[in-house]
């Protein structure tokens, strides 16, 4: 967090020399660092913060076919590394979207990645055929996860038939080369198998993880503290989990595109999310922290893969997973983890 | 335009129940306006605690051997507030500010109620001073529930024609609420607008008592935020557009200024059904 506090480079040193591009199936991004859907708004908000343009993109909050309010406050609860939301979704609509924010974002040269939600399977055909017509739109992220509706049967990534559904519609009404991304719940039972299913229905890769339903009681009122009662839960706390479901996507399908995000704070957080498998990270909870936060971490992420001796982001990508016996070119014990 | 820095803390006093801290802050305290607000990061960089505490500012100074400082009032609630009275001079706290909408200033040299409960009072001095310097009649109205909640009374007298303090129990100033004596006050000096910054519940009456008195109201929330800069959209709250249409508009962009008498104060909590987007029967 006190690394870049005034705008400009992070530190004093010269960054390392890494090609921090990277493919999301047939998406050329220059660099690896994207928003989360959901905590930047349309990024018009984090822009006096840091550069739109110098990170991967921007991934927009989940837009809806109609206007919603979402949900009644109390929408939030900080909880120990993390936070607990209900926001139910609140939007102005996909026109309104399109008109306004979507034509700021063009404007201002940002690369942008919408994220798409729905209340029923034909919702979401709608919102792919609308967004059809946009240019500037670079691929589409399926939300068949947020966790604050008000019917938990219609979350749609909970069960392969019905995640499949959806994205089958979207992609029937996509563009065919337009990247998809279906963003998963990790409450699952088991993660590859919904992979499995969205793969099949068209998606070009997976979004993994959206928040965990969790839950808060307020001692004082003894009685749950969000007017959602449950509501999802991100940030740090998260991580583990995410690392686990990017980790075991990556072993069943080993060239799929894979966007990786919960509870990323860090460069090192996101360089772990990268070798167990992320083709590129999301940045969520950590802006309310700290709103340079995406910036800052594609910094340090870079520092953290030069200082591994990576001269590409993509040599990077599931360097977990390597056979025991594959040796290192160099000595762990000489990185110098202090200049990070 | 917000910008995030890092300040260091310059002091922390008490002051009745509540901690001023002052900080510097440059690049921020230059660009404020009364009403508007900070927030701080808690806990350091690998602080358990995500969520930035949001600040009304209270005083700044521009210029100075530390560059521009600031002045906010915290009262301890939990942890984090905990965390930030206990810094020391010199410590380093991440800054991002000046944020939100300012109260919004007459043109004409009206006769203008300034209210505060508790240390909601805070950010009206700053105000009480640009009234005056635009020759505005400043009357406030001070009230908590105890004399030791009370913040900034003595010095608020000084820029103030008439101060009125209330509080629940009487242990200073008249017992009651601010609200029982707003009327009669507004009354006697031909009030124009009403300035307001404490809890929901009082910021509600004023705002009827104003719009009662055919007078403006400009009201400033205390909304739970985790952001403050317009992204999570958890500060919410029920407000009537030029339009006439009811949406759910963010404290921490929108506001924390609002118009008075558009704000659905009773709804406050909840989504009125007639608000822009509201669930339909089926639910969302």
């Amino acid at each position: 967090m006190t690394r870049a506090l005034i705008k400009g480079p992070v530190g004093d040193a010269a960054l390392p020399e890494v090609d921090m591009s990277t493919s999301l199936g047939g998406l050329a991004l220059p660099a690896p660092i994207l928003t989360a859907s959901g905590c930047a708004a349309s990024g018009r908000e984090l822009d006096q913060f840091f550069d739109l343009t110098s990170i991967g993109a921007i991934v927009t909050k989940s837009i809806m076919l109609n206007p919603r309010s979402g949900r009644a406050t109390p929408r939030m609860a900080e909880t120990p590394s993390g936070m607990l939301n209900s926001i139910g979704l609140q939007g102005p609509g996909i026109d309104r979207f399109i008109e306004h924010d979507l034509a700021w974002l063009e404007e201002r040269g940002a690369r942008v990645i919408v994220s798409i939600a729905g209340g029923t399977v034909d919702e979401y055909g709608k919102l792919a055929a609308r967004l059809r017509t946009v240019r500037s739109v670079a691929a589409i992220e399926v939300n068949i996860s947020c966790p604050n509706v008000e019917d938990r049967g219609q979350v749609f990534a909970c069960r392969a038939g019905s995640a499949s559904d959806v994205v089958h519609a979207v992609r029937r009404h996509s563009d065919p080369r337009m990247p998809l991304f279906a963003k998963l719940s990790p409450d699952v039972t088991d993660i590859v198998e919904i992979t499995d299913a969205v793969v099949r229905a068209g998606a070009t890769g997976v979004s993994v993880i959206n928040t965990v339903l969790g839950m808060v009681i307020d001692t004082d009122t003894m009685r749950p503290h969000l007017a959602g009662v449950t509501g999802g839960l991100s940030g740090p706390a998260i991580r583990p989990v995410a690392v686990r479901c990017i980790w075991q996507i990556r072993q069943a399908f080993p060239q799929l595109p894979i966007i990786g995000m919960g509870g990323v704070r860090s460069g090192k957080d996101a360089l772990e999310f990268v070798l167990a498998g992320a083709n590129a990270v999301s940045v969520g909870t950590a802006v309310f922290h700290d709103p340079s936060a995406p910036s800052r971490i594609q910094i340090e992420l870079q520092r953290a893969l030069g200082a591994r001796g990576f001269r590409r982001f993509v040599d990077a990508v599931g360097f977990a997973h390597r056979p025991a016996d594959l040796p290192r070119e160099e000595d762990p014990d000489e990185f110098d983890f202090i200049s990070e | 335009m917000a910008v995030q820095v890092r300040g260091e803390i310059l002091d922390v006093r008490r002051a009745g129940a509540y901690h001023v801290l002052s900080l510097t802050a440059p690049g921020i305290s230059e660009n404020v306006k009364p009403g508007q607000f900070l927030t701080l990061g808690i806990g350091g960089e690998e602080s358990s605690m995500l969520l930035r505490r949001a600040f009304a500012i209270h005083r700044v100074q521009s210029r100075g051997v530390y560059g521009g400082t600031l002045d906010i009032v915290v009262g301890v609630h939990g942890k984090g507030t905990k965390w930030l009275v206990d810094r020391r001079r010199h410590d380093p706290i991440d800054i991002v500010g000046p944020l939100g909408r300012p109260f919004v200033l007459p043109k004409e040299p009206v006769s203008t109620v300034l209210v505060g409960g508790g240390y909601g009072s805070a950010p009206l001095f700053m105000l009480a001073e640009q009234l005056r310097e635009r020759g505005c009649r400043v009357d406030v109205i001070l009230g908590a529930a105890t004399e030791e909640k009370l913040f900034g009374a003595l010095e608020l007298k000084r820029l103030a024609s008439t101060l009125t303090i209330t509080t629940d129990d009487g242990s200073l100033g008249q017992r009651g609420r601010v609200t029982d004596v707003l009327g009669s006050l507004m009354q006697a000096n031909d009030t124009a607008v009403v300035y307001a910054c404490g809890p929901m519940p009082m910021l509600q009456r004023v705002a009827e008592i104003a719009s009662d008195q055919q007078a403006y109201s400009q009201c400033a929330v205390e909304e739970a935020m985790a952001c403050g800069i317009g992204v999570c959209m958890t500060c919410v709250l029920p407000v009537i557009g030029e339009d006439g249409v009811t949406r759910m508009l963010r404290a921490c962009t929108e506001g924390p200024v609002f118009r008075g008498d558009r704000v659905r104060w009773s709804d406050v909590g909840t989504i009125p059904p007639d608000t822009l987007g509201a669930p339909t029967a089926g639910g969302h």
